[in-house]
């Protein structure tokens, strides 16, 4: 892991660490929900740091957190493409897959009913769960506090995309939750 | 609005994506149906829970050494100034290149300030995180005003508000919006309230909105070519309070 001569510049660097650095548990954080593997996640944010750097001179914003995502996703997506020929392929529901109507699939719960508490790692377990690209705008959404646009600049698609797909996550997690909830009864 | 849109629309609505008038229409839809109530309700629950529970991970110390380790080092004798790197930064209103497309964007509220709520937001976690919260503690704004000096193109008015139930604690460097700012940290009883302040060209007087986002609420004024955002888990009552509080403290301040 080498940069090139031109890339150099230790003002550009300096500027880099201060607008970037800060985000590297953000990195980290998305990388592991995406990936499901801590040292894979490890090589993913280094690369998209590395390729973030090289990219620094046409950084014209919005945001420096988004910004990074979007690279950090690609690296990601790259990484899913080579697990896909290796024998434990990531599961990924085809695109249309956030098509398929939320309101068939959600049990009823008797009213009143306060949901369980989990623990930390339950709920991770549970998010860790969800299909491709329902984790993805579920994690980008709760976990970092993206605005939907900032998702949809992401995760390069529509607005209205990640309103269906944070819907469709949201039921998912939620029957995940229930079903969690009988099994610990 | 059938039950089919309402559990598409909820979600912003839980968000605060939604504009006033859809807003409405949701929560209109709701009143009058159990089932969307009772669904909404679960997922503001989960929401709560998953807010609450520690779902971030940490980067490893040896990953920070490597990216560190592939970067060019700076040249101590050739620090810029502080102002330069900033400059560096300024880019001005931060408008997304790429547009939204469909219908459903319409719907939704459409700004920067919503994005750069957001940012405080998450810079709020961010600094109830061990070890983050301070850079400067001190209870003595004589002290904390000082160390931003230097530090920031415009220092934060740093005001003790300790007479009036919230205890200074501190400050802080901060960034929100791709740029470095300065976020003075205020106690009420076990609450946190980071006051982030923000320079901007505008020097319009704007006088307070109180939102909620991810269950902290937020409180945005600005005076005298300074954005201010107020966030804590305290009730929206008692961070108007503070508003108040400082604000009127500030006025002493000008007047005095
Ligand atoms: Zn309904």
């Amino acid at each position: 892991m080498v940069v090139n001569a031109s890339q150099d510049d230790p003002e550009k660097a300096r500027r880099f660490r201060e607008a970037a650095l800060p985000y590297l548990d953000d990195a980290y954080t998305l990388a592991r929900y995406l990936l499901r593997d801590a040292a894979d996640a490890e090589d993913a944010v280094q690369e998209c740091y590395l390729r973030a750097y090289k990219h620094f001179d046409s950084y014209r914003g919005p945001a420096m957190k988004p910004w990074l995502f979007a690279i950090l996703r690609n690296v990601c997506r790259a990484e899913y493409a080579r697990r896909k020929t290796a024998p434990t392929a990531v599961e990924e529901l085809p695109e249309g897959g956030d098509q398929t109507p939320m309101w068939n699939e959600a049990p009823e719960t008797p009213e009143k009913q306060m949901l369980r508490r989990f623990d930390g790692d339950t709920v991770r377990r549970l998010v860790a769960a969800l299909a491709e690209p329902f984790r993805e705008t579920f994690v980008l959404r709760e976990i970092q506090n993206l605005s939907y646009r900032e998702i949809a600049d992401v995760a390069a698609v529509p607005v209205g995309t990640v309103m269906s797909r944070l819907a469709r996550a949201r039921a998912m997690l939620r029957s995940a939750w229930l079903a969690e909830q009988e099994q610990a009864k | 609005m059938t039950c089919e849109e309402a559990e598409v629309l909820i979600h912003a609505l839980i968000d605060g994506e939604l504009d006033a008038g859809h807003a409405r229409e949701v929560e209109v839809h709701i009143e009058g149906c159990a089932h969307c109530a009772v669904l909404m309700k679960e997922y503001q629950e989960i929401r709560q829970a998953i807010a609450e529970s520690d779902l971030r991970y940490k980067a490893p110390l040896e990953l920070r050494r490597k990216i560190e380790k592939a970067l060019p080092q700076p040249q101590p004798q050739a620090a810029p100034s502080r102002r330069s790197v900033l400059r560096g930064f300024a880019m001005g209103s931060a408008v997304s290149a790429m547009a939204a497309t469909g219908l459903v964007a319409i719907v939704l509220r459409n700004d920067d300030e919503q994005r750069i709520e957001n940012e405080v937001v998450s810079a709020h976690l961010r600094s109830l995180q061990a070890g983050h919260l301070i850079d400067v503690v001190s209870t003595d704004q004589h002290t904390v005003k000082p160390w931003f000096n230097g530090k920031l193109d415009v220092s934060p008015p740093v005001i003790d508000l300790t007479a009036q139930g919230f205890t200074l604690i501190g400050g802080r460097l901060d960034y929100v919006n791709a740029r470095e700012i300065g976020a003075v940290v205020y106690k009420r009883r076990q609450h946190v309230i980071n006051l982030f302040v923000a320079q901007t060209a505008n020097t319009e007087r704007k006088t307070a909105k109180v939102s909620t986002l991810q269950g902290f609420n937020i409180r945005r004024w600005s005076d005298r070519g300074l954005n201010y955002w107020a966030v804590s888990d305290l009730g929206a009552d008692e961070l108007s309070e503070f508003g108040d509080k400082f604000e009127s403290a500030m006025r002493a301040n000008k007047e005095g």
